[in-house]
């Protein structure tokens, strides 16, 4: 799972739960005793019956479309042990051993050799912290840059793991619409002049540009550009996080942020969760010297170092010199379970539904009817055995509410036709009930057809606050 | 000193609050000095509770099989006392829209409503009775699925461009769904805890929810959970509060209630009129839940009430 189950500050759905700093007037010692010693930035608003709902994501029986997982199954075994052999013959001591805070020197190395194959020249080892996954990097930068009360700029939907980071830090989160292009740029520079108006100035904005989570779109060379001058006309950071990068399906690379800026205003996250193993919890940072002292002297305080077992493992299996025939064997089999997830939705879901087409990474997002609720519908899907990510969780704002997001990695070709076919009879059957209810002709669900690459400008698009506000309070 | 086993989880969307309400019952019954199995209810529950062989199961089950009467049913079969009600007063619970009927019949004040099953939609066609029921209730209209313990699926419809989504919502949790005058009033829980013996229920003193003022989703705070704050004793006049624990109680005792239930009433900000919502067959017994903090509010400790609970378990079988 990723960190959509992470979410756990909260009380329960059952019969209610004092909100962690509530302070009731019963006698309730077991609450009190700890309520009232609470900070105030975990009293985050987050839906707890959706972290019920999600929970329930994980049962054996159902085939998770929910996660956000990489397919370690495809990991040799023989591999593995090699390299454990490997770090307990020649670094046993040091593999057990605390290390530098910014990391060990050929972990630092290899992460130049993956940034290069990027296309991200011109960055050295020296530039590099290493992490404990990529999250952490979400949350140092928050913590090093974000008081309470401070704008984050987000894409619309993001990352649903970084929602709880930026909530944890009190942030002001303003989210940017995306089309099939990504981040609006348009729409960016509109909500940038307004924040100036009122006074507010964005500490930084966080961006998946490259087969974005959740949306599975890309954004353009020319928007790339842009955001960059912009980053640098109004001297605000750039938090790239690329995870998928690699992970390309088809089409041509484009330049990362970084690339383009050259890293004066982009702080770029790396990981090694989606070309290696999440399992090992590494992650890096490469940012401006005075913003990566800072990021090192908050790690101290966090962990005061990654694995050491972590490393010394990503060493070995750098030394072996295949990591990228491994990368492009995941890709493969990424590759064939999108097109798989892509003919069944087109086979399965109502002719009003539409989705990303991603040329990479691990996720598909479908917008359906505006009158169907994902939340709500996930309840039912649950009942036929499959689970999704409701779109709600994307946002910080109580849009997305009739999106979902679709993982293709964590399951095979066989279970994604099968999950899309169950959630394709739900779907029919609320779309059909919707058209009883409204006295319209029950809409018999037909196949649809995917949109064209040059259609999919409406595809991320999403209604208005005011809209969606409607359909909250239905 | 028993062998009790703790039924919990289940498939139910409360499975997590069931786990928690779960674990802390254990550690009760363990301080009590009682040999504890904690089951979590799957397809080898009948096999589990064989080879646990108990003296007494503790059903700390929250929605779904372990409310609806069809776990006590099994309990029924194998011949083991268990905690809370019955298996026709679970049934009761657990059916809001049957619940609502018996209140009426017996003159117990629940706020105006109609119920229909998926089916009267789609074979009877029952949306072309929506404008009256709409006229009747008047907007806002609360919409809900008929048996979901749980905030989930709960709408509010404020005019008539929104009725058919919430109800296709509603319909996501179960094939009946409940359309309810929505009542612009305060919050109350009454919890019912039955007597040391087993007999002679008691009302706990009253929990107001009280919805967060700045909270996003104000309309709905309510029923929102984490927007909410509880305070117990709810501050109200000494005839309201008695009026609510007699509601209550009436609920409680036509439904033929045993052990324990949460009766949840609303308290009409114009009139003061009471009205009676639901009742929870079983009640959550987290570190957060009302039932617990109510009982402590009048003396009784966390673990007395799992004690307590376990004895009624015992009496109701003998007398059964």
């Amino acid at each position: 799972m990723d960190a959509m189950s992470e979410k756990d500050q909260q009380s329960e759905s059952r019969d209610g739960g004092v909100g962690s700093g509530a302070r009731p007037r019963s006698a309730a010692r077991d609450i009190e005793r700890y309520a009232s010693l609470f900070a105030q930035r975990t009293q985050v608003m987050t839906s707890s019956a959706m972290r019920d709902l999600m929970a329930i994501t994980e049962r054996s029986e159902i085939i998770s479309l929910a996660g956000g997982l990489p397919d370690t199954a495809s990991f040799p075994p023989e591999t593995f042990a090699a390299l454990m052999t490997t770090i307990a013959q020649s670094s046993c001591a040091r593999a057990l051993q605390y290390g530098p805070t910014e990391g060990l020197m050929t972990v630092r190395q290899a992460i130049v050799e993956v940034m290069a194959a990027e296309g991200i020249t011109g960055v050295g080892a020296d530039d590099v912290l290493v992490t404990t996954g990529g999250q952490q990097v979400i949350d140092l930068v928050c913590k090093t840059l974000i008081d309470p009360g401070d704008v984050i700029v987000a894409e619309a939907p993001t990352y649903p793991g970084a929602v709880p980071a930026f909530s944890a830090y009190q942030a002001d989160v303003v989210q940017i619409e995306m089309d099939a292009d990504g981040m609006r740029i348009d729409l960016l520079e509109q909500a940038l002049a307004r924040l100036d108006q009122e006074g507010r100035r964005p500490k930084f904005i966080y961006t998946i540009p490259t087969f974005q989570n959740p949306g599975g779109v890309t954004m353009s060379l020319p928007r790339r550009r842009r955001l960059v001058e912009i980053a640098a006309e109004r001297e605000l950071l750039v938090l790239e996080d690329n995870p998928y990068g690699l992970l390309r399906f088809e089409g041509e690379p484009l330049p990362t942020l970084r690339t383009l800026d050259g890293g004066i205003y982009v702080i770029y996250l790396g990981t090694f969760s989606k070309i290696l193993s999440p399992g090992l919890r590494l992650g890096w940072a490469v940012a401006p010297a005075p913003v990566l002292d800072k990021l090192n002297v908050a790690k101290q305080s966090v962990d005061l170092c990654s694995s050491s077992v972590s490393q010394y493992f990503v060493a070995a299996y750098f030394a072996q010199g295949r990591w990228r025939e491994y990368v492009a064997s995941l890709t493969s089999i990424y590759r064939r379970r999108r097109d798989a997830m892509l003919e069944a939705l087109t086979e399965h879901l109502p002719s009003e539904a539409h989705w990303t087409t991603p040329q990479g990474g691990l996720f598909v997002w479908a917008t359906l009817p505006d009158y169907i609720d994902t939340t709500d519908l996930l309840a039912r899907a649950l009942a036929e055995n499959v689970a999704f990510v409701p779109g709600r969780a994307a946002f910080m704002d109580g849009r997305g509410a009739s999106s979902l997001r679709l993982n293709f990695s964590g399951v095979g070709e066989d279970d994604i036709r099968e999950g899309i076919r169950r959630i394709g009879k739900v779907v029919a059957e609320q779309v059909s009930l919707y058209g009883t209810l409204t006295g319209t002709p029950a809409a018999i669900p037909q196949p649809s057809v995917s949109p064209a690459p040059e259609q999919l400008g409406s595809v991320v698009h999403l209604d208005d606050r005011r809209d969606s506000e409607r359909r909250r309070e239905a | 000193m028993s062998r009790v086993a703790v039924l919990q989880g289940g498939r139910s969307l409360e499975r997590q609050v069931s786990l928690r309400s779960g674990a802390r019952v254990q550690d009760a019954l363990k301080r009590l000095g009682h040999e504890v199995v904690a089951i979590d209810a799957g397809p080898d529950l009948v096999q589990r509770l064989r080879s646990a062989n108990p003296d007494v199961a503790f059903v700390a089950m929250h929605g779904g099989d372990g409310e609806d009467g069809t776990v006590q049913e099994i309990l029924e079969c194998l011949g083991i006392p268990y905690t809370g009600s019955g298996i026709a007063a679970c049934m009761r619970c657990m059916d809001k829209v049957l619940a609502k009927h018996l209140m009426r019949e017996a003159g117990i004040p629940t706020p105006d409503f109609y119920a229909f099953a998926q089916s009267a939609f789609q074979e009877l066609g029952a949306a072309e009775s929506l404008p009256e029921i709409e006229q009747r209730l008047t907007f806002p209209i609360v919409v809900k699925p008929a048996s979901q313990g749980s905030a989930l699926g709960i709408k509010f419809a404020r005019s008539a461009q929104d009725v058919p989504a919430a109800l296709v919502a509603a319909l996501s949790y179960d094939r009946r769904v409940l359309l309810e005058r929505y009542i612009d009033g305060r919050d109350l829980a009454v919890g019912i805890l039955d007597g040391v013996d087993g007999q002679g229920a008691q009302a706990l003193p009253i929990v107001e929810a009280i919805p967060e003022a700045d909270s996003f989703y104000d309309f709905e705070a309510r029923y929102r959970i984490g927007a909410t704050r509880f305070v117990c004793p709810a501050e109200l006049d000494d005839a309201t509060a008695d009026r609510a624990q007699e509601l209550a109680l009436a609920v409680y005792t036509s439904f033929g209630c045993s052990g324990f239930a949460r009766v949840d009433l609303m308290l009409d900000n114009v009139s003061g009129d009471l009205t009676v919502l639901e009742a929870n067959a079983i009640p959550g017994l987290t570190e957060t839940s009302l039932i617990p903090q109510a009982a402590e509010a009048a003396g009784i400790s966390f673990d007395a009430l799992i004690s307590r609970l376990i004895n009624q378990a015992f009496c109701a079988s003998e007398r059964a």
